[in-house]
């Protein structure tokens, strides 16, 4: 089972404004010192067989078609470890991609 | 005329539409968001709403179903197509039309009567009212900020492709205080105010939503 995690954010120059609740949130619980807090979403995408570079271009176009609007927001891909396999058999792979 | 109301699931005002072209003199049609057939319209309303639960993005997922891909088609062919609410949120997302609606910049859910400048009367939507007419119409919406890079801003106005504009109060944050817009042919039309609320007296702020379902009646007069 392969895995790749989409994260999807809000372009710097859109408005935010769930962003702007948390920030807002923060300092009332005595968090001091934020500056900017911006909300995305995270997907995970899971494929038979293993993470290649076709899966990744694949989930790719996923995010291009549907997870994202790049009007508004844009998005990283990169494949994540698988959920039940142990660790040393994680492909060494990370790819930030944007 | 002819005229279709698509129901997604999750839509909200797909019978109100369809009343108001009825009133207005049209010929009310129920499109299914399932189906691939737009019986012989002469032109299509994509109504409020929160259609598939507004998951993922507004109008995201709707823009995949089957009907829209007819829609699409022969909005490219010329057809008038009106996105109401929801509808202009699902007219963005399928690139029928520029920009984006985002979450209110107050992040309340709004519900007033909304004064209106209808800036553009050459689209079949707004033909019968007079230029720059200005108008009460009921908004409600949870994510109607419009959005959209500068260069595009600048094309709308350059173009003229502001359909209507906010008058004394900027409801949600919509750059440019922009309310409605139109694509480059003039034939489809995204609107966040509703229309199809304001047809009756008896309900509602007035009657001012009537022109735009009225002006393509006039049309197939």
């Amino acid at each position: 089972m392969a895995r790749y995690v989409v994260d999807v954010m809000p372009k710097r120059k859109i408005l935010d404004p769930q962003g702007k609740a948390v920030l807002g949130a923060l300092p009332r619980l005595g968090f001091e010192g934020v500056t900017d807090v911006r909300q995305g979403k995270r997907f995970e995408v899971e494929i038979d067989g293993d993470v290649t570079d076709d899966g990744l271009a694949e989930v790719r176009r996923m995010a291009e078609t549907l997870l994202a609007n790049p009007v508004i927001e844009y998005f990283t891909v990169h494949p994540d470890e698988p959920p039940v396999e142990p660790a040393e058999t994680t492909p060494n792979v990370t790819r930030d991609d944007s | 005329m002819r005229i279709g109301v698509v129901t997604f699931p999750g839509s909200l005002d797909d019978v109100d539409a369809m009343r108001a072209i009825a009133l207005a003199g049209g010929d009310a049609v129920a499109l299914w968001h399932g189906e691939s057939d737009l019986r012989n319209v002469d032109a299509v309303v994509l109504p409020g709403g929160f259609s598939y639960g507004d998951y993922l993005r507004c109008g995201a997922i709707s823009r995949f179903a089957p009907v829209m891909t007819e829609v699409v088609t022969w909005a490219g062919r010329g057809m008038p197509v009106l996105g109401i609410c929801n509808g202009f949120q699902i007219l963005c997302e399928s690139h029928l039309l520029p920009g984006a609606l985002i979450r209110n910049d107050h992040r309340t859910f709004v519900c007033r009567d909304q004064r209106l400048r209808i800036e553009n009367n050459r689209t079949p939507w707004t033909s019968s009212y007079a230029e720059n007419a200005e108008v009460t119409i009921v908004l409600k919406n949870g994510e109607g900020g419009f959005v959209a890079d500068e260069p595009t801003l600048e094309l709308l106005e350059g173009e003229g492709r502001v359909v209507a504009r906010y008058l004394e109060v900027n409801p949600n944050g919509s750059l440019h205080d922009i309310a409605g817009i139109t694509n480059a042919q003039g034939n489809v039309v995204g609107l966040m105010p509703h229309p199809e609320h304001a047809v009756e007296d008896l309900t509602g702020a007035g009657t001012d939503g009537l022109g735009f379902f009225r002006g393509l009646a006039m049309l197939s007069a």
